[in-house]
Order: C-alpha cells, then sequence, then structure tokens
C-alpha cells in the first residue's frame, strides 16, 4: 500500500496522465476544499471591498472586522428553512442548483495550477472547459422555469439569451489565443491547457502581448464576454434586483441559494483560470525567459512568503489599532491570533523557499518549485477576482438590448476580425 | 475487442484502458433510456432535459471511440449551445396546454414501423458486417489520444500545404450554413 500511495511522489505528469487514481482523488479533493475556502474569502472581500468602495465599512460586527462573516452566513443559510413552492415543479426546482454546481466544479479537473499541478491534462482541455462550462447556464434556466413565478422565468430568459450570444465572440477569442500555440517549428497547435502555457514557455512571451494589439483585443474581447457568462454585473441581467427581485434564484431559500451563489463564485474562478492560461502565461512567473538565473529564481521564490509575511503585518496592524475598550479585548486577541498564523505559514513558505533554492531534484526543490507554480497562478487569478468585484463596485447594470447590441455588433465582428488578422499575421511573419 | 487492438492500446498509454464494457453499457442504457423519456414525457422541458441527458451520454460513448474531439464538441454544440435555445423557445410555449394534448397523433404505427426497419437494417449489417473486412475495421489501429485532434484537423484542413481529404466537402458544408444563417436573417428583417 505505501508503495502503491508513494509510486506517485517524483513525477512530474500529472496524476491522469501516471494513471494515478489515488493521487487524482486527493487533488479532487485539495482543489475542492481549496476552491470553497476561496469560495469562502471571496464572499468576504467582495463585501468590504463594496463597503470600502462605497465609503462603508460594511460587515465589522461577526468577528474582528467581519472575519467571520462568512461562517456565520453559511450557518444561517444551512439552519434556514428550505421552502419549495406548491406551484413549482419539485424534481426540477430539486435538481436545477446541482447542475449549476457540477458544471462549475467538474471544469477543475483540467485547470493546470502547474506544470504536473493538475488533476488531468486532456488532450481538448480548452473544448473540455468551454464546454461544461456553458452547461452551467442550463442550470440558470431550469431553475428559472421550475420556480413557476414570473420574475425568475424572466431571469433564465434573459441568462439564455445572453449566454448563447456571448459564446460565441469568447469562443472565437479563444480560437485566435489557441491559433497562436501553432506558431513552432512543427506547426502544430494544441488545445490542452498545460501545452497552451508551455506554447507560451516556447515562444517566450505572454499571448497577451503575442502581435501587439491583436493578442490584447482577444483578451479584452474575453475578459468581456467572461462578465458576461458568468452573469456577474454590469452583465448581471439574470438577477437585475432592481428589476426582478433576485432574477432566477427569488424562489429559492436556504441551503439551495447558497448552492447557486457557491456555483456562480467557482465559475468565477473557473473563466480567470482560462483567461490566466490563454494570455497570462499560466503558472509562469513574470520574466521567465529575461531574468532566468537561478538568482532571479531565488528573488521570484520569496514572493509567496513575502505576501503571508505582508498579510500578517496587516492583521498586526489592525490587531494593534483596535480601540481600547475591554469590549473589544476578544476580537483583538482573535486577530492576533490570525496574524499570527498568517506569519507562521510566511515563515514556513520562506524556509521552503531557502532549503529548496539549489537546483537540485531534492524534495524541497520540488516542494519549491510547486509552491511557485500555484503561487503565480492564483495571484493572476486573484487579480481577476478584484477586477470582477471592481466592476460591480463601478459600472451601472447595462440595458438588455444594449447588451445584446454590444455582444453581436461590436464584440462578435472585432472578434471575428482580430481571429483574421493572427491567422493572416501568423502566417506572413515566420 | 481482439488481442491486437488491447495490445496496442496498453503501448499507447502504458496501462489498462478506462474504457471497460461497464462504462459502455452505463453510457448506452443512460441514452436509450434517456431517450425514451424524451418521447413519452408530457412536459416539454422534462423532455428536453431528458435530452440533454442522453446527448452527454452518447459524448461519452464518443470519449469510449477514442474521439475526445467529437466529444467536445458535442458538449459544446448540442448540450450547451441548441439545447439551451431549445429551453429558451420551450419557455415560451404554453406548458399547461401542451401538456393536455395527446402525446402521439394517430401517425405513430408509421414510426413504429420506420424505427423498427431501422433496428432490422443495423441488427443486420452488425450480423453481417462482422464477416467483411472492410465494413468494421477494428482491426485499424485507434489513434493515439494525444494526436487525434490533430488527425481530425489534417483530413480537415491538409497539411503541409496539401489538400486534406475532405477539404473540399467540409468547406461546401460551411457555406451551406452561411447560406441558412443570412437566410434567416433575410426572412425575419423585412427591412435590412
Amino acid at each position: 500500500m505505501p508503495n502503491f500511495i508513494m509510486s506517485y511522489l517524483g513525477s512530474t505528469v500529472t496524476p491522469g496522465e501516471a494513471g494515478s487514481q489515488f493521487w487524482a482523488l486527493i487533488y479532487v479533493l485539495i482543489i475542492f476544499a481549496g476552491v470553497s475556502v476561496a469560495v469562502i474569502c471571496m464572499n468576504w472581500i467582495e463585501r468590504k471591498a463594496l463597503a470600502h468602495f462605497q465609503i462603508r465599512l460594511g460587515p465589522m460586527r461577526v468577528g474582528p472586522h467581519g472575519l467571520l462573516q462568512p461562517f456565520a452566513d453559511a450557518l444561517k443559510l444551512m439552519l434556514k428553512e428550505d421552502i419549495i413552492p406548491a406551484e413549482a415543479d419539485q424534481f426540477v426546482f430539486w435538481v436545477a442548483p446541482l447542475i449549476g454546481l457540477l458544471a462549475a466544479f467538474t471544469v477543475y479537473t483540467v485547470i493546470p495550477f502547474g506544470p504536473s499541478q493538475a488533476v488531468s491534462d486532456m488532450n481538448i482541455g480548452i473544448l473540455f472547459m468551454l464546454g461544461v462550462s456553458s452547461l452551467g447556464v442550463l442550470g440558470i434556466v431550469v431553475s428559472g422555469w421550475a420556480s413557476n413565478s414570473h420574475y425568475p422565468l424572466i431571469g433564465a430568459l434573459r441568462s439564455s439569451a445572453q449566454m448563447v450570444s456571448y459564446e460565441v465572440a469568447m469562443g472565437l477569442a479563444v480560437v485566435s489565443a489557441v491559433l497562436m500555440t501553432s506558431l513552432n517549428a512543427s506547426g502544430t497547435g494544441t488545445l490542452s491547457m498545460i501545452g497552451i502555457v508551455q506554447a507560451q514557455q516556447q515562444q517566450g512571451v505572454w499571448f497577451i502581448f503575442k502581435f501587439f494589439p491583436l493578442g490584447f483585443l482577444a483578451f479584452v474581447i474575453f475578459a468581456i464576454a467572461m462578465v458576461a457568462e458568468t452573469n456577474r454585473a454590469p452583465f448581471d441581467m439574470a438577477e437585475a434586483e432592481s428589476e426582478l427581485t433576485a432574477g432566477y434564484h427569488t424562489e429559492y431559500s436556504g441551503l439551495r441559494w447558497s448552492l447557486f451563489m457557491l456555483a456562480e463564485y467557482a465559475a468565477m474562478i473557473a473563466v480567470s483560470s482560462i483567461a490566466v492560461t490563454l494570455w497570462l502565461g499560466g503558472w509562469m512567473r513574470p520574466f521567465p525567459n529575461l531574468l532566468h538565473a537561478p538568482a532571479w529564481d531565488f528573488i521570484f521564490s520569496l514572493f509567496p512568503g513575502l505576501t503571508f509575511g505582508g498579510l500578517a503585518a496587516i492583521a498586526m496592524i489592525g490587531a494593534a489599532r483596535m480601540p481600547a475598550h475591554s469590549f473589544f479585548r476578544i476580537q483583538r486577541i482573535g486577530l492576533a491570533v490570525f496574524a499570527a498564523l498568517l506569519a507562521f505559514s510566511a515563515l514556513l513558505l520562506l524556509v521552503i523557499a531557502i532549503a529548496g533554492r539549489s537546483a537540485d531534484t531534492s524534495v524541497a526543490a520540488r516542494f519549491r518549485e510547486g509552491i511557485d507554480y500555484v503561487y503565480w497562478f492564483v495571484l493572476k487569478v486573484a487579480v481577476f477576482m478584484y477586477l470582477f468585484i471592481w466592476y460591480r463596485a463601478t459600472w451601472p447594470r447595462y440595458r438588455f438590448d444594449q447588451l445584446m447590441r454590444i455582444g453581436w455588433k461590436v464584440m462578435l465582428p472585432i472578434s471575428l476580425g482580430v481571429l483574421l488578422l493572427t491567422a493572416i499575421v501568423g502566417v506572413i511573419l515566420p | 475487442m481482439n488481442p491486437a487492438l488491447n495490445s496496442a492500446l496498453s503501448i499507447n498509454s502504458g496501462m489498462a484502458p478506462v474504457a471497460t464494457p461497464w462504462f459502455f453499457y452505463a453510457l448506452a442504457g443512460m441514452a436509450v433510456l434517456s431517450g425514451v423519456f424524451v418521447i413519452t414525457r408530457r412536459n416539454a422541458v422534462h423532455a428536453a432535459l431528458a435530452l440533454i441527458i442522453t446527448l452527454l451520454s452518447v459524448a461519452g460513448l464518443y470519449l469510449m471511440l477514442y474521439a475526445p474531439f467529437v466529444a467536445g464538441v458535442q458538449i459544446i454544440v448540442y448540450a450547451g449551445g441548441i439545447m439551451v435555445l431549445f429551453l429558451f423557445v420551450i419557455m415560451l410555449v404554453n406548458i399547461e396546454r401542451s401538456s393536455k394534448e395527446r402525446a402521439f397523433n394517430r401517425m405513430w404505427p408509421v414510426g413504429l414501423a420506420a424505427a423498427g426497419a431501422l433496428m432490422v437494417l443495423f441488427a443486420s449489417a452488425i450480423v453481417k458486417g462482422s464477416h467483411i473486412n472492410d465494413m468494421f475495421r477494428d482491426r485499424l489501429m485507434p489513434l493515439p489520444e494525444s494526436t487525434n485532434t490533430q488527425q481530425i484537423a489534417s483530413l480537415l484542413y491538409g497539411e503541409a500545404g496539401r489538400m486534406g481529404q475532405y477539404t473540399f466537402a467540409f468547406e461546401i458544408a460551411s457555406l451551406l450554413l452561411l447560406v441558412a444563417i443570412l437566410g434567416a436573417v433575410i426572412m425575419t428583417k423585412k427591412k435590412i
């Protein structure tokens, strides 16, 4: 048994490729837990950031600076009464949130957090991701219909029309990035997510900067379409609260409603990962070919530890600045403990970075590599997640006809043009 | 599965193929069962959901046939795109009236006869075809999964400046689709 478990360690391929079901399961569990934690963090950050954008404080009562608010919310949602409307289609109403959740989480099997840090590397990775994430809309459409109520139905109809329109522009933008992977000696591109990042590594450029401004335009189109695909502001027509109360999930409550939230945030992380993989170099650190000396490797590998150190410092300052009233004593202690935990993680990461600085194949070096890959990938995704919040705080919602006009009359022609030009430039330039 | 194929698979992938007969039976059973649901459910949305499950199981069968590209396209185009449009249209239909109507009209014996004839055709093809080498070329080695998509591309588009085997047919089909799109736009818009 130990041999069976250890057989995969030291291998440089994904568990799927190595045929190790055990390690694939471990990876699946890690990703599932990681995404759930990320959704919880995202919930807190979104409420806090939105509040600060609007010069409010946001959650402040549950835990220091509202840090325990997501847990309180989760507890509330689990204990809340779960209502199924009498006139609803019982079975479909029950199954709809699960469709969205399954689609959002299935996508994670092919997301490459590193050259071997993925559950599996499929030959059709990007196709699989686009296909499965497009199934997520079925959950929204079906939930709106099953509620047997006007607002959810309108939300569902809007959502389906919107998804189908923006998927076209999104697909064309993705194709122009896939086209860039074929600009090598053999002239063969790839659809595999890991292969796409490796193609950027070989060509020595992130695809966002390739054939400037073509790669950049394709990226922008994808970045707009992905906001529409995940039903986020300013394209959140499906749940426009000023018009449709809560859109497709008006009739949902309790745990079922929280499943919709989980699916929405998981889908946001998934589409951001597609954008990062296709245009922003995936797991690669900045300037891997310009600053490729081992010293630079070492300096960049200090970043994960320094990030956690910075977070610990912020938490520490927060603890120090707590009001000196006895009412805040427990909160101050809690925040200090949180800061100590962050500082400990920072120390651990720094120790790994220093212990694994030599380029040999020791365990520490492999650990350091893995941490670097995951860190840079997650950092890039986190930038997108912040952008999602920023959009929501900044832009008013589009009207539905404006949304459709932009989708079909602006985004689609531009993405077609970018695709054509990319193909032409790719043939002309060697 | 014949021995030659088996050994080819184990050499290619370095492990036993995951695609066991059980997967086939599960997927095929799911496809048939939900296919029956598609025509027997009175509620159009339930039928559409059953159709989605059918399409997904067929995508799984494509995967078992070592055709990952076709499986991916099946999910994107049919399960993700066309079925969303289907549901969109169905929701605009008055469900309560249509669920009171009869699900089968008087033509059902004709349909049954046609389906039976098709089944006999398939069965005889399978029974007779196993004697003919050209019909079911299971002796042909399946393409390794990693190059499958590239093989499809070189069949459709050709490689190294040569025209592919099916380039002409592929382009004609896409032209036909373009004409259909333009036709739909012209028919719906009186003034362009």
